[in-house]
């Protein structure tokens, strides 16, 4: 029941965003995360308390998996004093340190270094800490992927790599990208422990992600966990774009049954979950309507905002 | 007197020893050769958990720079040649300096980079590059120049115990410049300039290196009655223009010599600045002396005119001056073959 407060948050929220964007107050690039959420939330969910993660600008569902809050996370949307930022970072920066979510970047595969480094920390402190580095598949056509993968592998750190794989880097597939089968068969050669998988199904994503976890620290050596998914809309924007005619739409049965919200629902249902999963949904639905709307009427930073944090310490 | 090289030195031992946040790490650094001898005893001191030699990954080791420095600790990514920084510019320009601003406060970088730039000895297009003004144009990151072996500790020291990203450019050939300086730990302040040479009828606001060919040239120049006051800029960013503006309003000449090329370089902002605060003071245009706009030629002859030199400066101060054209041929110039005669 907490996997599916999480998932419906998630969809919730981006339902949201997807109704209101038209307006043109959140004036910043959406990367939408249907489709994706059994990923963000089975992961975080199987991640030890204190951990750190770091995501990429298709990061809305790590940002409400590991915060739950939705006040911030609306008004940095809509570039107000109250977002998680102040407004100076938009929904391709969010971060929420006191949560774990250190930071998120839009140039596809730079975060990875920096899961590295906070694994590296954690180490060299002797701390029970686990990094959590998400990215797309994407980010596996980057040096700095492979470089943090060996570069992890050789040093031990404790750093959970999750390729969130939609086979779409932008608008481009893997078979049009790669000039190799499997990425996994090449990471295998690698010293760490490496699992993949459907990400749809939160419960089975949970427990890979659990293993993932366990042998980064029963082995000592890191661990990539590929999980595949959906992506539901255009890669910017709140739109489908199926009439770009770079991939297929699925027939709505077919894309139901591989809902990721939808079948953890049905299981709920089918356990006799019924009421209290109507009422999660209307708790939720309360939640991001109350933020949304918190966050319109908030006021904008002061102009001095903007010369102030460039530095640190002035 | 101690070398630039062993103040270096010096100021890694004593802030390794204050500060056990602080680690050493980039290509080849715990080699035999030490990163020209700047990082010795520091292996056999702190261990290879705190000096250490890393993969061939400039752009992820920069990254892991960032995120260890966020986590708490306080990393040294040292580059034993500023052209292979820009492997890992992306992670400098895009997360690095930004990210203090990005998370509005609440995550501090503070990372040092150390890079070292080149000169002579066909060092040739890739081995000689300077490049302040591309790190200094991004708002988050702080650059210094060290010239003297004083500002080499101070200014590595503060580069340490500042909260933000510190890029520390250190010039080959002044390692083997010897100069006095204290033995305990202390700071040069970021963004303060200093003069190097007092002097009342021409400023020469010079970066790195150019102050060793300035001081040559105020030399020969004081010969003929000319006093030169020098600044040597340490600070790129933020800059002390204000100091160089006092200077030009008391001479009311000024040329930038800069340790890189002209074209929308950093003498054009030194320029620039200056225009704004003391037009009226100048009684000559100011003067900009740099690279020649091309790649840097590996072959000696080719090489001595690309950089700008002590002659190069005499020359100009002549014209500023408008006095005549001296014979400098019984004058000795620096040749870093007095120091390095090669082969590599």
């Amino acid at each position: 029941m907490d996997l599916y407060k999480k998932m419906y948050l998630i969809r919730e929220a981006e339902a949201e965003i997807s109704r209101e964007y038209y307006k043109d107050e959140m004036k910043t690039p959406m990367h939408m995360s249907l489709g994706s959420e059994a990923i963000s939330v089975g992961v975080c969910h199987a991640l030890p308390k204190g951990s750190h993660v770091y995501g990429t600008y298709r990061s809305h569902a790590l940002y409400l998996a590991m915060t739950g809050e939705t006040n911030e996370f609306f008004a940095e949307m809509y570039g107000k004093a109250t977002g998680c930022a102040g407004g100076k970072a938009g929904s391709m920066h969010l971060s929420s340190p006191e949560h774990g979510l250190m930071a998120i970047s839009a140039v596809v595969g730079t975060t990875i270094p920096w899961a590295l480094g906070d694994a590296f920390a954690a180490s060299y402190n002797n701390l029970d800490r686990i990094t959590a580095a998400f990215f797309g598949d994407g980010a596996t056509d980057e040096g700095s992927f492979w470089e943090s993968l060996n570069a992890a592998c050789l040093m031990k750190l404790p750093i959970l790599f999750v390729c969130e794989d939609n086979d779409l880097a932008i608008h481009t597939s893997s078979v049009q990208r790669h000039g190799y089968d499997s990425l996994t068969e090449i990471i295998k050669n690698f010293r760490l422990n490496v699992f993949e998988g459907k990400g749809n199904d939160v419960e089975k994503v949970y427990s890979l992600a659990n293993k993932a976890v366990d042998l980064i620290r029963s082995e000592q050596q890191s661990s990539l966990l590929r999980l595949t998914y959906y992506r539901y809309l255009e890669h910017v924007g709140v739109n489908e774009d199926f009439n770009a005619g770079y991939r297929k739409k699925p027939e709505p049965q077919e894309w139901l049954q591989n809902d990721p919200v939808y079948q953890l629902r049905q299981k709920l249902l089918k356990a006799d979950y019924l009421n209290a999963v109507e009422e999660i949904e209307e708790q939720i639905r309360k939640q991001v309507l109350a933020s949304r709307i918190k966050a319109q009427e908030a006021p904008f930073p002061n102009g001095d905002e903007l010369m102030k944090g460039v530095f640190c310490g002035e | 007197m101690i070398s630039y090289c062993r103040a270096i030195n010096e100021a890694l031992h004593q802030e390794m020893a204050r500060d056990e946040r602080i680690f050493v790490y980039g290509l080849d650094v715990a080699d035999h050769k030490r990163t020209f001898g700047s990082g010795e005893g520091l292996l056999e001191s702190f261990g290879p958990k705190r000096y250490f030699t890393t993969p061939l990954s400039e752009d992820a080791m920069m990254g892991l720079g960032g995120g260890a420095a966020v986590a708490g600790l306080h990393p040294i990514n040292v580059h034993i040649r500023v052209d292979f920084l820009l492997l890992a510019m992306n992670q400098l320009a895009n997360m690095v300096a930004p990210m203090h601003y990005g998370s509005n406060g609440k995550l501090s970088v503070p990372l040092v980079i150390r890079a070292i730039i080149g000169r002579g000895w066909g060092q040739g297009f890739q081995h000689s590059k300077t490049l302040h003004s591309n790190f200094a144009h991004i708002p988050g990151l702080k650059v210094v120049m060290p010239t003297t072996p004083y500002d080499a500790k101070g200014l590595l020291i503060a580069a340490i115990r500042d909260d933000n990203p510190v890029l520390v450019l250190e010039h080959r050939l002044l390692y083997w410049q010897e100069g006095q300086v204290p033995e305990e730990s202390f700071e040069t302040p970021i963004g303060k300039a200093n003069i190097l040479r007092s002097g009342s009828d021409i400023t020469i606001a010079a970066i790195s290196w150019m102050n060793v060919e300035a001081y040559a040239a105020a030399r020969i120049m004081e010969r003929r009655g000319v006093t030169v006051e020098i600044i040597d800029l340490r600070s790129i960013a933020p800059l002390d223009d204000d100091l160089i503006a006092a200077s030009v309003k008391k001479t009311g000449h000024l040329i930038v010599a800069d340790y890189d090329w002209v074209n929308c370089g950093f003498s054009a902002e030194i320029a620039a600045r200056i225009y704004e605060k003391c037009m009226s003071y100048l009684k000559s245009p100011i003067a900009r002396i740099g690279f020649a706009p091309t790649p840097c030629p590996t072959t000696r002859p080719l090489e001595n005119l690309f950089y700008p030199s002590a002659e190069t400066l005499v020359r100009a101060i002549e014209q500023k001056l408008d006095l005549d054209r001296a014979d400098l041929s019984g004058e000795e110039f620096f040749s870093y073959e007095n120091k390095f005669k090669g082969p590599f």
